[in-house]
């Protein structure tokens, strides 16, 4: 009897065991709800809207790049690796050559190949208004982020070259832009861009499953993704577009959704009471004042620009902020790998700016005057209106007067796309801007080299030195990585020791989540990998 | 009576001509370029020109005017900059979300408006009277958007009972009257009915007073008529006032509740109108006002019928 009981037993504990453990698997997998604060799903198509925030959710989840962005350390500053490219190498004979060997058997959603031509293809959607697949929308999007390309050609079904209008170094940060959307889909929906928005076909690791316009979008894995490690272990995640920032966090706290973006500093302190995760971390971002360096600017003194620099007390402001923010030590995150050694310690010293002021001139009897223009609100300008009074407040304590000019944050765009010449800026000195500083064109180069001020870039202070153009062009013809990082920390010491900005302050892009998520890896960039996530059956 | 449907017709024309030019015109005047939000922000000055020329923006204001009203009457309300999908489905869908939350709150506002205005009506100067009004005064004047906050951190954030945000738990795509969609539209609707609420109650708390002081409510009480009777005298006399309030109510809570339709980010027009106007989205604007202000005076226009058709007085006059 006992004997018969074992062996009827065995395999139904046996089982059981598996049944227990396949559902506890499944159920540690869950899915991810995210409270975006975008008003809408970014566009779907590839070459998305919505700036960084479109990119992070809708861009390098269902797309890839050439080339992509290492975003699985916390502790290290970002930096590109291998995409859809194996490898990319420039033409030692022309500099303007680049060779990108493609990986071999990716494959779309849609099941087709990817192949040269999709790449010849993509580039053409963006940049040839003749081609049948241009699409408006997304090269109003991809087209300014690859200045530099000339032409591109198809070598052979898994090489591509692409030649540059000059010699630039700095083309794979570029192309890490651009995404890859399935010619063959398109195809198959009637050529249509907006069918594809419906049904995306991209190479990602996370397939598009659900397209309401404005109110959700649902992703499932991509299990055939070519990077395994990269194959998310979430069964679904959900995108929800949830612009107002009490509704993100209502959202969170009633547990509609597991992640909120950018909480409202505010509501920290009791997200935090109630149990809920704050994950923060620097990332490329900066918010300074852009100076203007046109003639008769009080910004042409250097001894002014350090005074400024020193008379703010960025611990202060960080109290202000709820601790949510990194004071500035110069215009990139300290730690950064462009950071170098500069000598100008920016600190806080109100007598050493003191005395720098009246060295310049300055005194209680003529005292330094400043009209600047700042925003009441705006992508990435944190809380302007009472860090501006905070910093107005920290430069009347040293003797500067400061006039803002408060506009509205479209307009602030305008002013920044203008020039400090422009009427439209009237007369400011100074901007209060905050800036995606994620690769050399955008950190460094498009604020201060001379033939990129209006309206040929943005340079909107018009500030020309050769000796920095000299590094730029050395920044662009520096081929080898760890010589170009040297070349960016030496353009970096330059930002700080000629002090050519204010520099405050840097975000640290809160998000606030429940602790249900697990294994969530914060990258020091403005994108990042859902991949690694999953959601755990205990807790709220 | 069609002869007077008709009149009104004709006087309405003029009306949505100039409603049509003040809603194109209206958009433009705010500040900000409408690329701008679209565009990245290191657009360059070709790609701006580009986008400008492809969306008309180049061309003088009175021909970008005539152009769109053309396209209007023709039905095609243009092309959402910010998302490139037809304006006309984009606020097709909005206004029927719209729709079910106005229709509910209007309902709920309606019903326990009229209620208590007739209990404070019949029962002046009472406990019961003092009682209405209180709540009709509170309901005029609170925010409706910080009311909306209130219930969403009791019943939402702390209690758990009701979601926050949302049409729906996978959005409103299909909606339908089950208890899964209707516990979203608890809140936003309860919201959105407190403000009618209480002006539908005072107004008939005030109606009744009065009517219940004319002379021919003495009539009717001297010839023997119950109170029932007096009573739908009553009603029959205070429904015009009451329903053109009601229309108008109605008009508003399907196109003032941006700041609701925000904090509960349900899909409507508001939402959708809030997002066009940070987006700069002009098409969108224009397109979503335009058919706001258009259901403006159609209610209008029914509620002018139908108070005719009610009290005959009105059509004589």
């Amino acid at each position: 009897m006992p004997v018969v009981f074992k062996t009827i037993g065995a395999p139904a504990v046996l089982t059981g065991a598996i049944l227990l453990a396949a559902t506890s698997a499944s159920l540690a997998q869950g899915v991810l709800r995210i409270g975006m604060t975008a008003s809408d799903i970014p566009l779907t198509t590839g070459q998305t809207d919505n700036g960084g925030e479109g990119m992070r959710f809708m861009g390098y989840t269902v797309y890839d790049g050439l080339i992509n962005w290492d975003l699985t350390s916390a502790e290290l500053a970002s930096d590109l690796v291998p995409g859809l490219a194996e490898s990319w190498t420039v033409d030692p004979a022309d500099k303007t050559k680049w060779t990108f060997k493609l990986r071999p058997g990716v494959k779309f959603h849609d099941g087709s190949d990817f192949t040269a031509d999709a790449v010849v293809w993509n580039l053409d959607k963006l940049l040839k208004s003749d081609a049948p697949q241009y699409d408006p929308r997304q090269s109003a999007q991809g087209k300014t982020r690859i200045p530099s390309v000339a032409s591109y050609k198809a070598i052979d079904p898994m090489t591509v070259e692409i030649v540059t209008k000059a010699p630039d170094a700095t083309l794979p940060y570029q192309i890490a832009w651009i995404m890859m959307s399935s010619p063959a889909q398109w195809e198959k929906l009637g050529k249509s861009w907006d069918e594809f928005a419906k049904h995306p076909s991209g190479t990602g690791p996370w397939k598009l499953t659900l397209f309401a316009p404005r109110e959700r979008a649902e992703m499932v894995p991509n299990p055939a993704y070519w990077d395994k490690k990269r194959i998310p272990k979430l069964d679904k995640l959900v995108l929800v577009p949830l612009p107002e920032a009490n509704a993100r966090v209502a959202a969170l706290r009633s547990g509609q959704v597991d992640w909120i973006e950018a909480p409202a500093p505010d509501a920290v302190a009791s997200l935090k009471g109630a149990g809920f995760t704050i994950v923060t971390n620097a990332y490329p971002h900066n918010w300074t004042w852009h100076l203007s360096r046109v003639e008769g600017s009080p910004w042409n003194d250097i001894r002014v620009r350090k005074a400024v620099n020193l008379a703010i007390d960025r611990d202060g402001l960080k109290e202000l902020l709820g601790g949510l923010a990194i004071p500035a030590k110069g215009f990139m995150p300290p730690n950064h790998q462009w950071f170098g050694h500069p000598t100008f310690d920016v600190k806080y010293d109100p007598e050493a700016a003191k005395k720098l002021l009246a060295e310049a001139g300055y005194s209680k009897a003529k005292p330094l005057k400043l009209k600047v223009a700042i925003s009441a609100s705006g992508s990435g300008q944190m809380q302007p209106l009472p860090m501006n009074e905070f910093v107005q407040q920290n430069l009347a304590d040293v003797g500067v007067e400061v006039d803002y000019q408060v506009v509205e944050w479209n307009t602030l765009i305008n002013i920044w796309r203008a020039g400090a010449k422009a009427d439209i800026s009237r007369g400011v000195s100074a901007i209060n801007y905050s800036y995606f500083i994620q690769d050399p064109f955008t950190g460094f180069i498009r604020h201060l080299q001379c033939n990129l001020a209006p309206p040929n870039g943005t340079n909107w202070g018009y500030y020309c030195d050769p000796e920095m153009d000299k590094l730029f062009d050395q920044v662009r013809n520096t081929f080898d990585k760890d010589a170009q990082t040297k070349v960016l920390q030496k353009v970096h010491e330059k930002y700080v020791d000629d002090a050519l900005f204010v520099m405050i302050t840097h975000d640290v892009n809160p998000r606030a989540m429940s602790p249900k998520v697990k294994g969530f890896v914060q990258a020091q960039n403005w994108f990042q990998d859902f991949s690694t996530i999953t959601i755990a059956t205990a807790g709220r | 009576m069609l002869l007077y449907i008709l009149k009104r017709l004709v006087t309405v024309t003029p009306v949505a001509f100039g409603v049509s030019v003040v809603c194109f015109l209206l958009v433009h005047l705010a500040p900000g370029d409408p690329l701008s939000a679209v565009l990245p922000a290191d657009a360059t000055q070709q790609t701006i020109d580009e986008m400008r020329s492809a969306y008309g923006f180049d061309k003088p204001l009175p021909v970008q005017y005539a152009i769109w009203l053309w396209h209007v009457l023709h039905g095609d309300l243009g092309v959402s900059i910010a998302t490139g999908r037809p304006v006309a489905q984009e606020v097709g869908r909005a206004v029927v979300n719209s729709l079910i939350l106005a229709s509910v709150a209007t309902l709920i506002g309606f019903t326990f408006g009229t209620f208590f205005g007739f209990v404070a009506g019949y029962k002046r100067n009472s406990l019961l009277d003092r009682a209405a009004s209180a709540l009709s005064v509170f309901g005029v004047s609170v925010p409706h958007y910080w009311l909306g906050m209130v219930l969403v951190i009791v019943f939402s954030a702390t209690l758990g009972w009701l979601p926050p945000t949302g049409a729906g738990p996978d959005g409103s795509g299909n909606w339908r009257p089950d208890i899964e969609h209707l516990r979203y539209i608890i809140l936003p609707t309860v919201t959105m009915a407190v403000i009618p609420m209480g002006i539908i109650a005072r107004t008939v708390r005030a109606l009744v007073a009065d009517i219940l002081g004319q002379d021919f409510v003495e009539a009717l009480r001297a010839k023997g008529m119950s109170e029932f009777g007096v009573f739908k005298h009553v009603v029959r006399n205070a429904a015009p006032t009451a329903l053109a309030i009601m229309g108008l109510q109605l008009g508003y809570l399907l196109g003032g509740s941006i700041l609701i339709e925000t904090v509960f980010a349900w899909p409507g027009t508001g939402f959708l109108l809030n997002a066009a106007i940070f987006q700069r989205d002009l098409p969108l604007l224009q397109g979503s006002i335009l058919v706001l202000a258009m259901f403006f005076v159609a209610l209008n226009l029914i509620v002018d019928v139908m108070q005719t058709a009610l009290d005959p007085r009105i059509e004589r006059a």
